[in-house]
């Protein structure tokens, strides 16, 4: 009996370390209600009931259900944007293990967790527009069309969720305490990370590829040949965008989870990640007039495509990149954070611009959005949101586990170099 | 026997060039495909052609489909341009003759069973297939309803049940595949014509009929069978007396099958698989070097704050 006690003391205290933020069940509940999480509460109810409509009465009831248009925001918003902005789990670490940027170690996992979680949402935005969503594993294990670029990139985003999750792995355990378990997950850090490089290399320039099968229904300047490299290296910038994106914000509004060494270096880091958006923002605008020029459409910037096309040219991918160089010249982190935003703005204008307002641009009478669509993703966005914060305050994830002092990055060097 | 190195190299040549150059078996999937030699197709003369709706009402007797709110002798929906539905197969849309002022043209549209579908290359599962016979199938069984066959289809074709909750399905002309075609007989729409504006048969013998009824009344149509070229070739053909765009068949679409939009980017993959790893893991090699290096060169412990 009192074993029995025993034990249910050490449950009880465990719950209330690693779960209820170290307070007992009624100080937990009275300390979630906040202004944030109310508002946040509020959205998220509203959006339920139209979930539960969708799979209750189908997409028609959520969606505008065009014919024409088959896709709705679910998939421009939540695939087609959602996986470059989640490309930061794959820049960050093959920058530090492969590349050997110590400097930037502390941010490796707050990146990997962005992208496992943005991956993970990814896949919970496609259950929702799937026709039939149990059916999503058919692909991997029953019935494989091995023609489609589609085929590739859901095997490609399955596996790299599971990567990422690996990659995420040493943080789980050392929340949990596991510390065996920790090492072995660090041991396969360096092949985790190049198997995750040729993973989003692959699968985010095959989101690209998948227009390539409309090229009478997209428009011209936007369909090009070259558009899988497009959606490859814009993935790059749109990775950097998010994690001076997101260590902005959990800089600011989750302050007391960061080490203060990486608080403090915080600045210079971001200015560096803005110099690096600057460089692949310019490549990107290259590779974009090069595929102009490839395709001979000087002649239709006059249309009002055209010049839609070069708002988004000039106007989010020129633009950001010399505000970048300029932010990171004069030293102004505010402008590189502000600049971080903006082109994440510019990667969602692309991403929707390929997927939903140049495609089948020739159809008269068109309907971009349906009002209920919004509200499902606002509903999941801010789920997303929550999730992330939940895990960033129970895991050491801005800064090392107090148990775990030495530096992962060593450790990690010295079983790999073991292995090789 | 002896083999001369001279000779090794000659015969491993050789052996090397067949397998390149030599012929492979057709229709491994749709990545291989090259035309079904005896396909089935359709020829539809848009001159003959009344606006009936007989082969709607054909069409959706065979198919068991829902009842329209018009019924089928009401021309009326003719008013308005018609599009893919889920609560049909086929649909005759009616357009201004540009020749003769204040008269019709009318088509019909239906799947129409592109020797190379885009659909097919489209789908994940597998779900869309080309059959030998010629009709381009779905598979209830295998479809997750991703709808990237309709985002492909260069013919606005396939429809889906947006209302259907628990088992949407997609949406499309199967040629009669199931209850007809493949047993030998003939689609419904193309018996029920009272016009005989269908004909269905083999489809080199489509061409050939369509060539000769073009040739004998060269002032009654254009000179031109849509289907034969457009997409990498269509099962389902058709002839008419006014240009294709006035009936509204897309004629920018290209004479290049579908799947080949997409084979140079599959072809690159298997490399990056090779070629990443390698430079990565050469990448990661430099990087380790050059640590331990610069960790041998400084000796200094004060670098070690916690994160670094």
């Amino acid at each position: 009996m009192t074993e029995f006690v025993g034990k249910q003391k050490v449950f009880q205290s465990w719950v209330r370390e690693k779960l209820f933020l170290g307070m007992n069940l009624k100080a937990y509940l009275k300390n979630l209600i906040k202004p944030f999480n109310i508002v946040a509460g509020i959205i998220v109810l509203v959006g339920l009931p139209f979930i539960v409509m969708r799979y209750a009465q189908g997409l028609g009831a959520v969606t505008h259900a065009s014919q024409d248009q088959p896709w709705s925001l679910f998939l421009s918003w939540g695939l087609f944007t959602g996986v470059p902005l989640a490309a930061t789990g794959y820049i960050m670490a093959s920058a530090v293990y492969i590349f050997g940027q110590k400097q930037y170690h502390p941010m490796v996992r707050p990146a990997v967790l962005t992208g496992f979680i943005g991956y993970f949402f990814a896949v919970m935005f496609l259950l929702v527009d799937l026709g039939r969503p149990w059916r999503l594993p058919y692909p991997m294990i029953s019935s494989f069309g091995t023609a489609s670029v589609l085929f590739l990139v859901a095997w490609h985003v399955a596996l790299y969720l599971s990567t990422q999750f690996v990659e995420f792995c040493p943080a789980v355990f050392e929340w949990l305490g596991a510390n065996r378990f920790r090492r072995w997950a660090i041991a396969v850090t360096v092949g985790a990370t190049i198997f995750g490089v040729i993973l989003s290399t692959l699968h985010q320039s095959a989101l690209g590829a998948l227009f390539l099968l409309a090229p009478g229904k997209l428009h011209p300047l936007w369909y090009s040949e070259f558009i899988p490299l497009f959606f490859f290296v814009s993935s790059i910038f749109a990775g950097l965008s998010m994690i001076i994106a997101e260590s902005t914000l959990t800089s600011r509004f989750l302050k007391h989870r960061y080490s203060p060494g990486y608080l403090a270096r915080l600045p210079d880091l971001t200015l560096g990640l803005g110099k690096a958006a600057s460089f692949v923002l310019f490549t990107y605008f290259g590779l974009k007039i090069v595929g102009l020029a490839h395709g001979h459409q000087w002649d239709l910037l006059s249309t009002t495509y055209g010049r839609w096309f070069l708002v988004e040219l000039l106007g989010f991918v020129l633009l950001p990149s010399f505000l970048f160089a300029w932010g990171v010249r004069s030293r102004s982190v505010g402008l590189v954070r502000f600049t971080a935003f903006f082109t994440i703005l510019g990667i969602a204008v692309n991403r929707l611009n390929v997927s939903l307002f140049a495609l089948n641009w020739k159809l008269p009478h068109r309907v971009f959005f349906y009002w209920k669509e919004f509200i499902v993703v606002i509903a999941i966005i801010t789920i997303e949101i929550l999730v992330y914060r939940w895990i960033v305050n129970r895991l050491p994830v801005y800064r090392e586990h107090p148990g775990y002092r030495e530096s992962e990055f060593e450790e990690s060097f010295q079983t790999s170099k073991a292995i090789l | 026997m002896k083999i001369s190195r001279r000779r090794f190299f000659k015969i491993a040549a050789a052996a090397g060039g067949a397998g390149i150059l030599g012929k492979s078996k057709p229709a491994r999937g749709v990545e291989q495909f090259t035309g079904w030699p005896d396909r089935f197709g359709v020829l539809t003369d848009l001159t003959r052609c009344v606006g009936c709706r007989s082969c709607e009402a054909a069409c959706n007797e065979i198919n068991k489909l829902p009842q329209p709110k018009v019924p089928f002798e009401d021309r009326s929906v003719l008013e308005k341009e018609r599009r893919a539905s889920a609560e049909y197969y086929t649909y005759v849309n009616r357009y201004a003759d540009p020749k003769n002022k204040g008269q019709w043209v009318y088509r019909k549209a239906q799947c129409n069973h592109c020797d190379e579908p885009a659909c097919a290359s489209a789908c994940l599962v597998k779900a869309l297939t080309k059959t030998p016979e010629g009709p381009v199938i779905w598979n209830e069984k295998v479809c997750i309803g991703c709808r990237y066959c309709m985002t492909a289809c260069p013919f606005y074709v396939p429809a889906y049940e947006y209302s259907n909750a628990f088992s949407p399905n997609l949406v499309k002309c199967t040629m009669c595949y199931d209850t007809r075609t493949s047993k030998g007989g003939i689609p419904a729409c193309v018996e029920a014509c009272p016009m005989e504006a269908m004909t269905f048969g083999k489809r080199k013998d489509l061409i050939k009929v369509a060539r000769k009824r073009i040739m004998d009344r060269p002032d009654k149509y254009t000179d031109h069978i849509y289907g034969e070229h457009e997409v990498g070739g269509t099962c389902w053909l058709y002839i008419s007396g006014v240009p294709f765009e006035e009936v509204g068949l897309p004629t920018d679409v290209g004479t290049k099958p579908y799947p080949e939009f997409t084979r140079g980017f599959l072809s690159m993959v298997p490399a990056v698989l090779v070629v990443w790893p390698a430079l990565l893991g050469g990448f990661y090699m430099f990087t380790k070097n050059r640590e331990q290096e610069t960790e041998e060169e400084e000796v200094i412990p004060e670098e070690k704050e916690e994160w670094s």
